[in-house]
């Protein structure tokens, strides 16, 4: 660093070394741990799930494989979140239900995939033959076909968030009145999914689902095939953040965070750069919480409750915001630190998780993450 | 009263796309404001206050705490909406009718009291989020740096004397030279208007004699409307003062024909 800054000196007209600065990592450090983790998702994983025997040291069993595929997913939500965060300085507690509708798009479609084989026997799911319903709701139309579900995992959180978004940013709703809003609209959210007459399967959720386009839900290859998705789209996502945080618009949004009235009087107009970047947001948590449901198979109400948008900030927090990696690494500590915990010390656990955040604050502010930028300067 | 170096900067020396039509500065005037009145919970911050600004002027503004300053720049961009009066640039845009951004894209760029940059950005990239472009959403995303902007992002960058900071976090300067990169980053805007307020706060003896000579080279081609409260430097670089009292204009004129007034050494400079 300080050389670099001797020849900058030395050459003030050469502003290029402006734009070469690192916005994180830099492309050949970027491609190198992108081969690594290709090749350990796609080869190393698959090799040694399917195919080394289970006696074998090397063997990698299929709930580790199901564990990593739940924390590929939290990672991803995790990303999302530091979008809005991490880069846009807006906190959202509510992105829980972005994750949850998600899931509760690909669960109906997984629901209907169950056809005669629940408990009552009918073409109904189990909850609303409970419930003495003779028909599907007309807002269960289409979801038997895959195309139209995954539609809807994209279109329903992504069209709620922007209309969400439009009012709140066009009333200039900020920091922590915005982030108060978001956890009140998860939780109404979630109070609405949790009444039976909602057609969702109140408290219960959905769950037993048996199949995914035709191919067993439990079978390993099907559980090694979403693995491989899930790892595939937290790539993809890696990337797509990437292309944007370095864009120009990646530098209106962190101008945004600090210092708007700068950026409104610079002539953008802030509400349609959150807004974009809020929608997106929305719509990634949307993904990663239908790539989620097949593979832990159930999701509920729960899932909307205001401590898990809380946990989704915390994760962002400990793995350092405003950077890509940081909420990556902080998504898979914090949850493989919580499924050794709760095995454990289970009633510690969220003592152990807030004191965490409190350590985290105060002494890594800038999160895991962070230590490693901290050691090259 | 228009020193040379035309005030026709339309001509196609603008590498960004040009979104709205220019102001028309036909009749002289570049700003326009009549009868203005602001109260904020029967307040009165701005009372009756008509001003014109001709283009390529040099104005300073000056008068006590709470005489209306910032609240009058706050209406000629947008922040304020005034409970009456017009406020016109040029001859046709109604700026009363506008947002922030859309105000600041007709040219009409503010700094203000507070250096504001964006501390997380350098220097050089403060500046490029600041060039006149086309700043919707979907352009900016895909935007690049092409070698005309980057040539004015260099010019600029020597003009404030910033070059050698060019790729440091701009939070890491000196208070005067955030307020240097504020300026730079209104002239990246290409604005026809500068509103500044109080551009020389906390800045030394040195800065702030850079600073009148900065000021004086873009008048001409720039309209100013400088909010000072150091007189020495008002009268180094004033063309016309205006006195501002009580959300009124108090008195108008040279440097001089104001300092004589008997109504502004009372409320004002007599102290």
């Amino acid at each position: 660093m300080k050389r670099e800054d001797i020849e900058a000196a030395a050459a003030p007209a050469d502003a290029a070394f402006a734009l070469s600065r690192l916005h994180g990592a830099s492309s050949r450090t970027v491609l190198a741990m992108l081969g690594v983790a290709v090749i350990v998702l796609f080869v190393v994983f698959p090799v040694c799930n399917l195919m080394v025997p289970a006696t074998s040291a090397l063997h990698i069993s299929d709930y580790t494989v199901t564990l990593l595929g739940k924390i590929m997913c939290y990672a991803i939500v995790a990303l999302a979140m530091d979008l809005i965060w991490g880069y846009t300085g807006i906190l959202s507690l509510g992105h829980g239900l972005f994750f949850a509708l998600g899931g509760y798009a690909m669960g109906m479609y997984l629901m209907r995939t169950i056809g005669r084989e629940g408990v009552y026997q009918s073409e109904l799911p189990d909850f609303m033959v409970f419930l003495d319903w003779k028909a599907y709701p007309w807002y269960w139309s289409f979801t038997d076909h895959f195309w139209y579900a995954a539609l809807l995992v994209v279109l329903v959180p992504g069209l709620l968030a922007f209309v969400f978004g439009y009012f709140a940013f066009r009333s200039r709703i900020k920091g922590v009145y915005f982030s108060i809003i978001t956890q009140a609209l998860t939780y109404a959210a979630m109070l609405l999914f949790f009444r039976n007459d909602t057609g969702f399967g109140g408290n219960n959720g959905f769950t037993d689902f048996k199949r995914i386009l035709g191919f067993s839900i439990t079978a390993p290859t099907t559980r090694m095939a979403l693995f491989l998705i899930t790892g595939a789209a937290l790539l993809g996502f890696l990337l797509l953040g990437r292309a944007i945080v370095r864009s120009k618009l990646g530098r209106v949004l962190t101008a945004i965070r600090d210092a708007e009235t700068r950026v409104m009087f610079s002539g953008y107009n802030p509400l349609y750069f959150k807004l974009f970047i809020w929608t997106l947001s929305a719509v990634i948590c949307g993904i990663a919480g239908a790539l989620y449901v097949p593979q832990v198979g159930i999701i509920n109400p729960s899932e909307m409750s205001p401590a898990n948008s809380i946990e989704i900030a915390i994760w962002t927090a400990v793995g350092g915001r405003g950077t890509l990696i940081g909420p990556v690494l902080g998504a898979a500590v914090v949850n493989l630190g919580k499924s050794w915990f709760t095995q454990v010390l289970p009633e510690y656990w969220l003592f152990v998780l807030g004191l965490v955040f409190i350590l985290v604050t105060l002494f890594l502010p800038r999160g895991i993450a962070g230590l490693w930028t901290r050691s090259r300067t | 009263m228009i020193p040379s170096g035309s005030t026709d900067r339309s001509g196609g020396s603008s590498p960004g796309r040009v979104l709205q039509p220019g102001v028309d500065i036909s009749h002289r005037g570049i700003l326009y404001l009549d009868a203005i009145s602001v109260s904020f919970d029967g307040f009165k911050a701005l009372n009756d206050l008509s001003l014109t600004i001709d283009a390529g002027e040099l104005r300073c503004v000056i008068g006590p705490n709470g005489a209306g300053k910032t609240t009058m720049m706050d209406v000629i961009t947008g922040k304020t909406r005034p409970d009456a009066g017009t406020a016109f640039f040029g001859q046709t845009i109604d700026l009363t009718r506008l947002t922030e951004p859309e105000i600041a894209d007709r040219g009409i760029g503010r700094k203000f009291q507070k250096p504001t940059v964006f501390a997380q950005h350098t220097v050089f990239e403060n500046l490029e989020l600041a060039r006149k472009a086309d700043k919707r959403v979907w352009p900016t995303l895909r935007a690049k740096l092409d070698s005309t902007a980057y040539g004015r992002i260099l010019a600029i960058l020597d003009t404030i004397k910033l070059a050698s900071e060019a790729r440091r976090l701009a939070g890491l300067l000196s208070h005067g030279q955030k307020q240097w990169l504020e300026i730079g980053m209104l002239l990246m805007q290409e604005p026809q208007l500068l509103l500044l307020d109080e551009p020389v706060a906390g800045m030394t003896d040195d800065e702030t004699m850079r600073s009148a000579e900065l000021f004086l080279s873009l008048a001409g081609e720039y309209t100013l409307v400088v909010v000072e409260h150091d007189m020495d430097f008002v009268a180094r670089i004033a063309d016309r003062v205006t006195v501002l009292h009580e959300g009124h204009v108090l008195a108008e004129g040279s440097m001089q024909q104001v300092q004589q007034d008997e109504q502004v050494i009372e409320v004002f400079l007599g102290r």
